[in-house]
């Protein structure tokens, strides 16, 4: 920042926020740069309603994901390679609930409608369910019918007896079960071709003349035999694992990577705006005390500067983060006390010329304590001409705190963008090949930061007269 | 001020400042420094028992032994007590100056060393190799593109390197490195994911295969930050080729090219020199941690290592070191910067 800016601070700070946004809504960088950031706050505002806070809170609960699919790619990648199996997860709501009576037997179906479109098979399977019962245990039988009207009952069997009344029972059945495997053998002579070797999975949607996916509707139903009145089916559901999955795929903790980068959104908008925003407070008002009180308080203040700016920040950040632990709060306090110093020498200078000013003098001598000569009469002359510098700030503190999380002294409870990062290279997502696991963490980094960066310029540009001048010459 | 006046002025500011990280460093670690010191006076008087020509009737007698000596040396150094002494202070401060901090709990030199000393100048030449390169590189491309691009101001060429620059100021250069490894090891095989040469260094292949396994992280080094180099060279020239004396210079008669390489230039090293510094202790903490990312066997990967193991003795260390390497490269930056500038060497 120059040292011209109080020229315009004298001709009011009203004057100036007028015409820096206005300066800011004409340039085309100003106009990409907040409709960048637009987006980033429509995105921070929504994600609560978009997507369930638990998953905030369950980021790095492995628990909380395991319904979906492994280290899957984005489902769009379907349009440009073959067509791989999109993992579908479908729960009670999604089935059509039928109940009849047979013989005092209530029967319970839960029917489930799948469209087979991809040309490879799911990786496998799991059907869950809930049931709550007494003396006398309910009895489960799933039943596939495939679109070449084949049925094929998968599995049959009693749900374990109980001796606790009315007490609830869930379970998955997995693709791997025994049950399953034995199940499907008695089709074998539907297929023109020796089963032995495939996994369920492979049999199920397989084309009974050769070992292709049959494509087409199939119907999943998940029939509970009830045998009295107090049974009750709580819930039943169906996973085929896929290996495309949403917009974003997932990682190896099965987490959807849509829902980090939506989270970590509002993260790093927080830290970067809370560090830039107190540090440029703390470096206004440093400067200004510094370059108004002068002499001996100006050359001890500034001796203290140029040792903070000489600190290598990286390595005390992480001797400071492995003492005192990792909070999101603790990483934003030592990232403002590493990022004043640039500020408070800029505003010293501007401070230094300022004291001799008319207005301040007169205040001086109308008796007016230090204090408030500069709370009130130079630091409100400052404030909007440091709009560039915040701007300009944020890009560095959203750096330093993924930089911090790359480290492994991230605040491990939030999902950042820094955080997801690490996460991929602990993984070697990187030469494995799992570009959706790197590269939309870094974008999201990369697209902040250009942000605020062409803001901070265009606003730098509108109130630098130094530069417009050289400009035109 | 004077060449002489300003090196002793910045040679004690380098010292304050080392000083006062020393202190930072000794009052936030002080308990996990006291326990590391009493560890290795009890390795120290283990060694010189097994050495020395003592002889003792039973294991008692040795271990009792041992146990006062342990226990007279902590006390000379204050260590017995919790209270804060100056010989404890000061204890502390040279033993983190002469990285005299006992061993790795879980790391060692490729000779078996678990010195914390030996570990890190094992490191350290690999991180210097790596970064004086890529640094030599960079301010190489960036001077010569930078002065390129003034001379063409507002070309196709300027608008693409403000964008180029822009950009890498953005995303963090470990992002870029994960790329390139996504790029040119996993999908055009040519270099290794993994920097650590496979050859042990006995091996008389081993100088090759290092620089072999060092060019994925120094393309990415260059790639990162030339654009900016070239940005701010451009910056400084277009603000002096607007002076007055290059008019004259141009009115009379010298070559647009003679005055951009030569008269344009040579003014404008003062401030590209202290941005170099700036630069180079900024590129820094990203080094760190672009280290980790290829797996180059230098400091950065030992600290991303040591801080996911919470080696305390190594990560003290380095931190020391690092920031000894940090101030050398400002010091000197603000030597290079008083040898160009003019205005020094005339008073």
């Amino acid at each position: 920042m120059p040292t011209r800016y109080w020229i315009h601070g004298l001709k009011g700070a009203n004057f100036l926020q007028k015409r820096l946004l206005l300066g800011l809504l004409r340039s085309r960088r100003g106009k990409i740069g907040l409709s960048i950031i637009a987006f980033l706050l429509l995105l921070s505002a929504l994600a609560p309603l978009v997507i369930p806070i638990k998953s905030y809170f369950m980021w790095n609960v492995p628990d909380y994901w395991i319904n979906n699919p492994k280290t899957s790619a984005p489902y769009w990648t379907n349009i440009l390679g073959p067509k791989e199996f999109e993992h579908i997860s479908l729960g009670r709501n999604d089935a059509k609930i039928s109940s009849e009576s047979l013989e005092g037997i209530n029967v319970v179906d839960n029917n489930f409608k799948i469209n087979m479109k991809s040309d490879s098979f799911p990786d496998d399977f799991m059907f869950l369910y809930s049931a709550r019962y007494s003396d006398v245990p309910p009895v489960l039988q799933i039943d596939i019918t495939r679109p070449d009207n084949n049925t094929f009952t998968v599995y049959y069997s009693s749900l374990p007896m109980t001796n606790k009344a009315n007490s609830s029972f869930s379970d998955r059945i997995f693709s791997t079960n025994n049950d399953v495997k034995e199940a499907l053998n008695q089709y074998q002579n539907l297929f023109s071709f020796p089963i032995s070797g495939f996994q369920p999975q492979i049999l199920l949607f397989s084309d009974s003349a050769k070992p292709t996916v049959l494509k087409g509707e199939y119907q999943i139903s998940l029939k509970f035999y009830l045998f009295d009145n107090s049974s009750r089916v709580e819930d039943a559901g169906i996973i085929l694992g896929g290996r495309v999955f949403g917009i974003m795929g997932t990682d190896d903790l099965r987490r959807d990577l849509l829902t980090g980068i939506i989270w970590g959104t509002p993260i790093a908008l927080f830290i970067g705006l809370t560090v830039s925003v107190f540090s440029i407070a703390i470096g206004i008002i440093y400067g200004v005390v510094s370059g108004y009180r002068g002499r001996r308080t100006d050359e001890a203040m500034m001796r203290i500067n140029d040792i903070f700016y000489a600190l290598p920040t990286l390595p005390l950040l992480i001797l400071l983060m492995v003492t005192f632990g990792r909070s999101i709060f603790l990483i934003i306090g030592f990232l403002m006390i590493f990022s004043w110093m640039g500020t408070a020498k800029v505003i010293r200078s501007i401070a230094l010329q300022m004291r001799n000013f008319q207005y301040v003098e007169a205040a001086k001598l109308m008796g007016q304590s230090d204090l408030k000569v500069i709370f009130k009469h130079i630091i409100p002359q400052l404030l909007p001409l440091t709009f560039a510098s915040v701007a300009i700030s944020v890009p560095g503190a959203i750096l330093a705190e993924a930089g911090l999380s790359f480290l492994g002294l991230g605040d491990p409870s939030l999902p950042t963008w820094g955080q997801i990062l690490r996460d991929a290279n602990t993984a070697d997502a990187a030469s494995r090949g799992l570009w959706w696991w790197i590269i939309p963490p870094g974008l999201m980094i990369a697209l902040t930061g250009l942000a605020f960066f062409l803001i901070g310029n265009t606003l730098d540009s509108i109130a630098n007269p130094l530069r417009n001048k050289k400009k035109k010459a | 001020m004077g060449l002489g006046r300003t090196l002793l002025f910045r040679s004690f500011n380098m010292f304050l400042v080392l000083f006062s990280i020393l202190l930072i460093t000794v009052t936030l670690l002080g308990p996990t420094l006291d326990k590391l010191l009493v560890d290795a006076i009890r390795n120290q008087v283990i060694d010189e028992v097994n050495q020395g020509s003592l002889k003792f009737q039973n294991l008692e007698e040795r271990s009792s032994y041992i146990n006062s000596q342990i226990e007279l040396r902590s006390k000379t150094f204050g260590l017995d007590q919790d209270s804060f002494t100056l010989s404890k202070l000061i204890h502390r401060v040279v033993s983190v100056m002469t990285l005299d901090l006992g061993n790795s709990h879980y790391f060692s030199t490729d000779f078996g060393s678990t010195s914390v000393r030996d570990i890190i100048f094992e490191k350290v030449p690999k991180t210097l190799l790596l970064f004086t390169t890529a640094n030599i590189c960079v301010t190489v491309i960036g001077i010569f593109l930078g002065t390129y691009i003034a001379g063409k101001e507002g070309s196709w060429w300027d608008k693409l390197n403000s964008i180029f620059a822009i950009l890498s100021n953005s995303f963090p250069s470990w992002w870029l490195a994960m790329i390139m490894i996504l790029v040119f090891a996993f999908t055009l095989h040519i270099f290794p994911a993994r920097a650590t040469p496979l050859s042990s260094p006995s091996d008389p292949n081993y100088i090759l295969d290092l620089i072999y396994h060092m060019t994925l992280p120094l393309i990415t080094l260059i790639i990162f930050s030339f654009g900016t180099w070239a940005y701010l060279v451009r910056y400084f020239l277009i603000n002096i080729l607007n002076e007055d004396f290059i008019y004259a210079k141009k009115t009379m008669g010298i070559s647009r090219r003679k005055i951009l390489y030569s008269h344009a230039l040579r003014n404008a090293g003062p401030p590209i020199a202290t941005s170099v510094g700036l630069g180079l202790s900024g590129s820094f903490g990203g080094a760190i941690i672009l280290e980790a990312v290829f797996d180059w066997p230098g400091m950065g990967k030992l600290y991303y290592d040591s801080i996911a193991l919470f080696d305390t003795p190594i990560i003290i260390g380095l931190t020391f070191v690092s920031t000894v390497i940090f101030l050398v490269t400002i010091f000197i930056t603000d030597i290079a910067y008083t040898l160009l500038d003019p205005r020094v060497k005339g008073g």
